[in-house]
């Protein structure tokens, strides 16, 4: 197996699971390490920078850092990372002189925006200190898009939103909002410079059963319904609800329902419930607040009287896997089951729609009937619009949103100066010493034994009472200290350098997870086979060395290192050494011009 | 020196033993030694041949003098019995407790100076009484913990770090083991877990005074250019005479390498010693042979290494003193006093 090469961004920015997870590449361990020392305004800075909704995210990001979180790996349940973003939200100063200021004058540039949701708003946080002048229209009432609309109050209050989308309208740009845009060919002759289109995934998918027609009155698509909530248009249901589908949209409708009076509110599901799409957070606080979830059972008939919903008939199903290995529900042979009910909250599942952008305008479509759009740059058919969030590539989440903003940020702005949108700006890394002494680090590298802090929660009887009651009460700072102390700071990089190395195995000795291993090289397959734990989870990479002077080499399994630097303590020469891994990824602007 | 316990976490495949046990679990306190020091890997090593051979912390009793090797013991077996001695007097007090006690596994923990210099007598009359341990000598050729001067195991011609050559002859404690009457001999180097570990495990199995010379580079003090105990020269200079695998009684035997190279030593306890010869006319069974052996080859400047001697139907101090099979503190009064008419007897017998 060769040397591994641990020059550029991208060795070690993987050994930081977190921060290689998260697709707006946040620098999870950097904020946590900052909670930990009491500076909030600047750990939510750090993530403001990368993730731009840091207060929003901290309650309702879908986390794709947890499952990746080292810690997980090593005991039973990652750090809550996610929770974390919420007390540095919830305990900073003011910040805003530390946002940027609205440009002072035009570039000159004129973007337009099409939705006012996560992705707009990031690519408008981009651009508008730039200079470009940035109108964004929407169709409702105030700036936001799903995260207004879609997500509950009682998990989202409307005051963060309120704040984090104003830190950004604050820049400087034109909100045209109770405008729907109903053409993209109007808009294209009204002569933007770019366009970004972030108008999400808007309909949610229908079921069309026997009795939905008769029954019309009592059945809601779950996502149009949500938003009436969340708009004040509507404010109570039935007191027995059927929600049926397993998507996060099914856990809010649910808990929404049992705040609108909703008494015997049921989840149902087509799937196992371990296949569910909602997070597992999610279904647990469902259940939590009394809300049986039922699962491979798949609605067949909405049953009604006198043209007024009675209820929904189910088939009973199980999972079977046939010849060629593909799961399936087959019927279980058990009888049709009837649930009784007066309303139903339709969520299953959501789509995009673009009824507004005729097929005439040079715009390509694929054979789903959804725009080209290149993955990397966000750039469509039309060299001047762009896409971004669920509008590119149908329902992901607020974070992959923001990930999309960047990146056409990046787009527009390089398209604008007129330079090639494909040349894509590196990240900006760095890799520097932690050392402070002979056996001390710039960082806390005893590692705490705590297992995960729980949220705390509003008494239940209290917060089922009121819909814009928030539930969670967030991690206070004593309790957000010590969560964050369970961090192991993957960001500080075991690095190894072989012309010290004296072979003395003192840091074999000492790594408390078996990582390192001096031994003779062989293929990459058989050397993960023979170190002192052998490294079975091959999406963690192996560090090689050089050869040594016994004409070995060492081999590091990056898999569970608790990057605690004992082994670097333990080495008498400085071959190991503790070094601060930082990425921070080029946005729009001077630094991703490449001349 | 670190500051930092070690953290608990450990790897989540870390196996157990029988007993239940990980390796993590034969461990004792984050070392205090210079970072680097050959003793820690012994540690290491000792800390793997106890899990391996499924020893309950609680039945080893580890006992050690004064110096760098001899404040090993808080560093391994965290769970066992220790005692630190006066300098040079681990040997004794080792003596006294088998005595007592002769169902505990004793493992004696010392260093060059502790063991032949101030203590030279003691380690001299604890191998000749075959007590039933193993004595490991940390051997590193300085006074570590005095910054550096020579110590009784030093080469003579070999340099101390500021660059003074030794005029002194060089103790050979496996020279001296041998002649002394150890049952089993071995030398070895930190530097070689893959040959240091079997070599404790079959050394904790045998019944006799078991002795393991392991050379320890002192990574401060004696790691250097005209050192004949850095890790560069004993690398350069180790002649290992076989590879051994320790197989215990329960594990079955497998035959790794090429018949006629191998040789099978079974112990009184089961265990057998599968020794892999490396030199053609090594004879592990033959006293004088050894000595002769190494004599020669040490003038040569080699550091031999490996299973030097072994006695596989050796005897131990009990079996010499014919002592009951209860361990002695646990015969009580009615065991120990004799009644009116054994008394009688005996009398009569002397009259």
């Amino acid at each position: 197996m060769q040397r591994t090469s641990t020059w550029g961004p991208d060795y070690f920015h993987k050994v930081v699971d977190c921060q290689w997870a998260c697709p707006a590449h946040t620098p999870v361990p950097e904020y946590i390490r900052l909670i930990a020392d009491g500076r909030y305004s600047d750990a939510y800075m750090v993530n403001w920078k990368s993730n731009v909704f840091p207060g929003i995210l901290g309650r309702t990001c879908d986390r794709p850092c947890e499952p990746a979180c080292r810690r997980g790996r090593v005991e039973d349940e990652p750090v809550a990372i996610c929770r974390l973003k919420r007390v540095a939200a919830d305990n900073k100063d003011d910040i805003r002189d530390q946002l940027p200021r609205p440009a002072a004058q035009s570039n000159g540039k004129r973007i337009a925006m099409v939705g006012a949701g996560p992705a707009s708003l990031t690519v408008a946080r981009d651009l508008a200190p730039l200079g470009y002048e940035i109108t964004i229209f929407d169709g409702d009432a105030k700036a936001g898009g799903m995260i207004r609309s879609q997500i509950p109050r009682f998990r989202l209050p409307e005051e963060v939103i309120d704040e984090e989308v104003g830190y950004i309208t604050g820049l400087g740009m034109a909100l045209r909002l109770g405008e729907r845009v109903d053409s993209l060919k109007a808009l294209l002759a009204e002569g933007y410079d770019a366009i970004f289109v972030g108008s999400g995934a808007p309909r949610g998918r229908d079921l069309d059963l026997p009795g939905r027609e008769e029954a019309r009155a009592n059945i809601h698509i779950g996502i149009d319904w949500l938003s009436s909530v969340s708009f004040e248009h509507i404010d109570k249901i039935g007191k027995r609800v059927i929600v049926l589908g397993g998507g996060n949209t099914a856990m809010d409708c649910c808990r929404t329902s049992r705040r609108l009076g909703g008494e015997d509110v049921k989840v149902i599901v087509r799937s196992g419930f371990e296949e569910m799409k909602a997070s597992p957070w999610e279904k647990e606080d469902a259940i939590h607040e009394d809300i049986p979830i039922l699962n491979f059972r798949v609605p067949k008939e909405f049953t009604h009287e006198n043209g007024k919903l009675t209820g929904v008939l189910f088939e009973v199903v199980k999972a079977e896997i046939d010849e060629k290995g593909r799961r399936k529900l087959v019927n279980s042979g058990e009888p049709d089951e009837h649930y009784a009910c007066d309303d139903v909250l339709v969520a299953v599942g959501q789509e995009n729609a673009f009824p507004w952008m005729e097929r005439d305008t040079g715009l390509e479509f694929d054979e789903w009937d959804m725009p080209k759009v290149n993955p990397i740059t966000m750039q469509s058919s039309i060299p001047n619009v762009f896409f971004g969030g669920d509008a590119a590539f149908g329902p992901k989440n607020i974070i992959w949103a923001v990930a999309h903003g960047h990146d056409a940020a990046v787009s527009i702005d390089k398209f604008c100066q007129g330079e090639d949108v494909a040349v894509r700006p590196p990240p900006e890394f760095s890799l520097i010493s932690q050392k402070m002494g002979i056996h001390e680090w710039s960082y806390d590298n005893d590692i705490a034994n705590d297992r995960r802090y729980r949220v705390p929660q509003r008494d239940k009887a209290v917060s089922l009472k009121d819909v814009k009651m928030e539930v969670e009460l967030g991690f206070d700072r004593d309790i957000g200290y010590k969560e964050a102390e369970r961090c192991l700071n993957c960001d500080v990089q075991t690095v190894f350098a072989d012309n010290l190395c004296i072979e003395c195995d003192a840091c074999v000795d000492i790594c408390p997870v078996d990582c390192i291993t001096f031994t003779v090289e062989s293929e990459e397959a058989d050397l993960r086979q023979r170190l002192k734990q052998p490294a079975l989870n091959l999406e963690q990479d192996l560090y090689v060395s050089g050869k040594l002077a016994t004409g070995r080499v060492m081999v590091k399994d990056e898999d569970v290192c608790l990057h605690c630097g004992l082994c670097a303590e333990r080495c008498p020469t400085g071959a190991w050494d503790m070094q601060r891994f930082t990425l921070e990824m080029t946005h729009a602007g001077a630094a991703c011009q490449s001349r | 020196m670190t500051y930092i316990l070690k953290p608990q976490l450990h790897h989540p495949k870390l196996a157990a033993n029988s007993l239940g046990y990980t390796r993590r679990d034969y461990e004792g306190s984050v070392s205090t030694l210079c970072a680097g020091c050959g003793h820690d890997s012994i540690s290491a090593a000792i800390i793997q041949a106890c899990y391996e051979l499924e020893l309950p912390p609680h039945r080893i009793a580890k006992l050690s003098g004064i110096g760098c090797s001899s404040k090993t013991p808080d560093y391994f077996l965290g769970n066992s019995h220790g005692f630190n001695t006066v300098h040079g007097r681990m040997p004794s007090v080792l003596t006294g407790a088998n005595l007592a006690n002769k169902d505990l596994i004793y493992l004696g923990v010392s260093g060059d100076g502790d063991s032949a210099s101030i203590g030279l007598g003691q380690f001299a009359h604890a191998i000749r009484r075959g007590v039933n341990m193993l004595y490991i000598v940390e051997n590193n050729g300085v006074y570590g913990l005095t910054k550096g001067q020579f110590s009784a195991t030093s080469d003579k011609g070999s340099k101390s770090k500021r660059g003074v050559v030794n005029h002194d002859a060089g103790i050979d404690l496996v020279g001296m083991a041998l002649q002394l009457g150890a049952t089993y001999v071995a030398r070895s180097f930190s530097g070689d877990k893959e040959q240091l570990t079997p070599l404790i495990k079959a050394g904790l199995a045998h019944k006799g005074a078991a002795f393991i010379d392991c050379i320890s580079p002192c990574v401060q003090f004696n790691n250097h250019n005209g050192s004949t105990k850095s890790f560069d020269y004993v690398r350069e200079h180790n002649e290992a005479v076989n590879r051994m695998d320790f197989i215990t009684p329960r594990e079955p035997i497998r035959a790794d390498y090429a018949p006629g190279s191998t040789v099978k030593v079974q112990q009184h306890d089961g265990s057998v010693l599968s020794l892999h010869k490396l030199a053609e006319l090594y004879n592990p069974n033959n006293r004088a042979q050894a000595l002769g052996y190494l004599q020669a080859r040490g003038g040569r400047g080699q550091v031999v290494t490996g299973l030097l001697y072994i006695d596989p139907d050796a005897r131990d101090l009990h079996d010499g003193l014919d002592t009951v099979d209860t361990p002695l503190n646990e015969l009580n009064a009615a065991e120990l006093s004799p009644s009116v008419a054994a008394l009688e007897k005996i009398n009569a017998s002397l009259r």
